[in-house]
């Protein structure tokens, strides 16, 4: 935790979610809610745990960030936009014909995308394939996946959590955004995936669980997992859906609809206003 | 006439060229040793990854594998590749246009005595669909072979399907395989027999069946069903005016639904096509059951017969 200036990531990740509402806010669509639950967690990752350098997105040995949970694409551009992969102008023309930002991540046309995502379950599958290369090439690399709590009800989920237990992918970490929400109510109304925690112990993973808004937790949960030798480790970062608008917190609605003016000028008070 | 299974060239080709390059990695689903991956596994053992019965993350590890440099060559049967895969075969592979070589075996109705469950007749049809799909169904051991090594310098995804049953062997070993390119296996001016994977050999016996009651059919060996050839096929149907279209697959999607596609928007001649009539398939010998959905020479025989007599 030396040399960390919390308060800067705090600030980073509130940019992060301005970005986000703003982004969304001109698209007319997209996914805030599990967008803005996420923030702090990429705020970590972008700007102070993984290596990677904006001006050589594709630097070889780099550390590997997929975002799983594609439809949280904005978070993921926010996050890269703030950190210099790409101007910030391309976060309003998101989801536009003829746009570098797709409606989910396109590794092929965006700066920093590791992989296309969308389809719940491939992104974290892909990492596993990504960790096997290192481990092969005997690369000193990080992989990292961030997946939604809802997303682990898909069965490739468990396959891929099967297979990195079973390769002993300690240079992987899972990260679950756990908000407890997805698009049609509670998790454990829709279908029950708790306990999530048990459930990855069993496949062989180190399991550590945060509070997914404090950055110190955070933190220490990516040290813990880099330390972790032997088996992958799995973030389940507690947070919450919509987290700093609070119209939004823990709303299943706000999963996938954009806010209109108003509601966008109400959000972006919240969160300090516009610089 | 020696007969050999595609599959089993395809284990040997993955040998070579894991000597050749050191960036090739094979991955399988707990079928190494009917998909012939397990020379692989030998020789290169961490070069190979078993990723278990567990189809979508095998492809998905796969892709992931490509984006670190490596060129995955990812087997199981073609049922599970292009079926239970099919949607981290397009979003993970193909819409990212990864360096993927997917490598289905077991494919068609001759895998015989497991039925209909295992009997994939509609791979081509879901392959061709995919944007970025390469897609190739080699005719015999030879050209299996060369079709993995053609794979390998390719760089994109592609799809490869390889048989169970032994075949004979067409070709000698200097057989130049190009993918995207038709090869004229025999001559002829009567007709054209385009034919793919294991009913190339089937349509060489009609030609010389035909032959002898003075009918003179050409015959195509079309291994490359995406890009398919469209000269080879424009130039056989102003040639000889008929074509008649072979597949061990659904009469629906595959070669025969690809070459029609081709004739109607540049040059219209009576077509018949040769296929498993749009039915699953059941146990039973790969004979007998190529003889039952009407795949043999005669089937191809009595087509082209028809097609001349009317044209």
């Amino acid at each position: 935790m030396q040399n960390v200036n919390i308060q800067q990531l705090q600030e980073v990740a509130t940019n992060i979610r301005k970005d986000i509402i703003q982004a969304v806010n001109a698209a007319g669509s997209g996914h805030p809610g599990g967008s803005l639950s996420a923030a702090d967690l990429l705020t970590v990752l972008y700007f102070h745990k993984m290596n990677i350098d904006p001006k050589n997105p594709k630097m070889e040995n780099r550390d590997r960030f997929v975002l799983s949970k594609g439809h949280a694409a904005p978070v993921l551009y926010g996050a890269l936009a703030e950190r210099g992969f790409f101007p910030k102008e391309e976060l309003l023309k998101l989801r536009h014909m003829g746009a570098m930002l797709q409606g989910h991540p396109d590794m092929k046309n965006i700066p920093g995308v590791e992989m296309s995502t969308g389809s719940l379950g491939q992104g974290f599958s892909t990492t596993i394939g990504m960790a096997l290369a290192s481990k092969l090439d005997k690369i000193d690399n990080r992989i990292y996946t961030l997946l939604g709590d809802g997303e682990i009800q898909e069965g490739l989920v468990w396959e891929a959590a099967m297979a990195a237990g079973h390769y002993k992918l300690d240079n992987l970490t899972a990260i679950v955004d756990f908000n407890g929400l997805q698009i049609d109510g509670r998790n454990d109304d829709v279908m029950t995936v708790s306990p999530i925690d048990k459930k990855f112990e069993s496949f062989g993973w180190n399991v550590i669980t945060i509070d997914g808004h404090n950055m110190e937790e955070i933190i220490n949960a990516f040290d813990e997992a880099e330390k972790t030798k032997g088996k992958p480790t799995v973030v389940i970062a507690k947070t919450i859906k919509g987290k700093g608008v609070s119209f939004m917190e823990d709303q299943a609605g706000w999963h996938g609809s954009a806010p209109n003016d108003e509601q966008t000028t109400t959000a972006l008070d919240e969160l300090g206003g516009v610089k | 006439m020696t007969k050999i299974a595609t599959r089993v060239a395809y284990g040997e080709a993955l040998v070579e060229l894991g000597q050749k390059n050191e960036n090739v990695v094979v991955l399988d689903a707990d079928l190494s040793k009917s998909t012939k991956t397990n020379g692989f596994l030998q020789e290169f053992p961490n070069r190979f990854f078993n990723m278990g019965i567990a189809e979508q993350n095998l492809m998905g590890t796969a892709a992931g594998l490509s984006t670190c440099g490596k060129i995955p060559f990812a087997s199981t049967f073609a049922m599970f590749a292009s079926g239970r895969a099919f949607e981290i075969i397009r979003n993970s592979i193909c819409y990212p246009k990864l360096n993927v070589k997917v490598c289905a075996t077991h494919a068609g109705i001759t895998v015989g005595e497991d039925g209909a469950s295992h009997q994939a007749l509609e791979d081509l049809a879901c392959m061709r669909a995919l944007p970025n799909m390469v897609v190739l169904n080699p005719a015999d051991a030879v050209s299996a072979k060369k079709a993995v090594f053609a794979m390998a310098e390719l760089d994109g995804p592609a799809y490869a399907r390889f048989g169970r049953a032994n075949v004979p062997v067409i070709y000698d070993e200097d057989f130049v395989f190009e993918i995207g390119k038709g090869v004229e296996v025999k001559e002829g001016t009567d007709a054209t027999i385009i034919g793919t994977g294991i009913l190339v050999a089937e349509a060489m016996e009609a030609h010389e069946t035909l032959k002898a009651q003075g009918i003179n059919v050409r015959v195509i060996d079309m291994h490359t069903i995406k890009p398919i050839d469209k000269d080879i096929i424009i130039k056989a149907a102003k040639e000889t005016g008929a074509i008649i279209t072979a597949e061990e697959h659904n009469i629906i999607g595959g070669l025969g639904s690809a070459v029609a596609e081709v004739l109607v928007e540049n040059s219209p001649v009576p077509m018949k096509r040769i296929g498993v009539k749009d039915t699953f398939g059941e146990s039973g010998k790969p004979a007998q059951l190529m003889e039952k959905y009407g795949l043999t020479a005669a089937h191809i025989v009595e087509a082209v017969k028809d097609i001349v007599k009317n044209k």
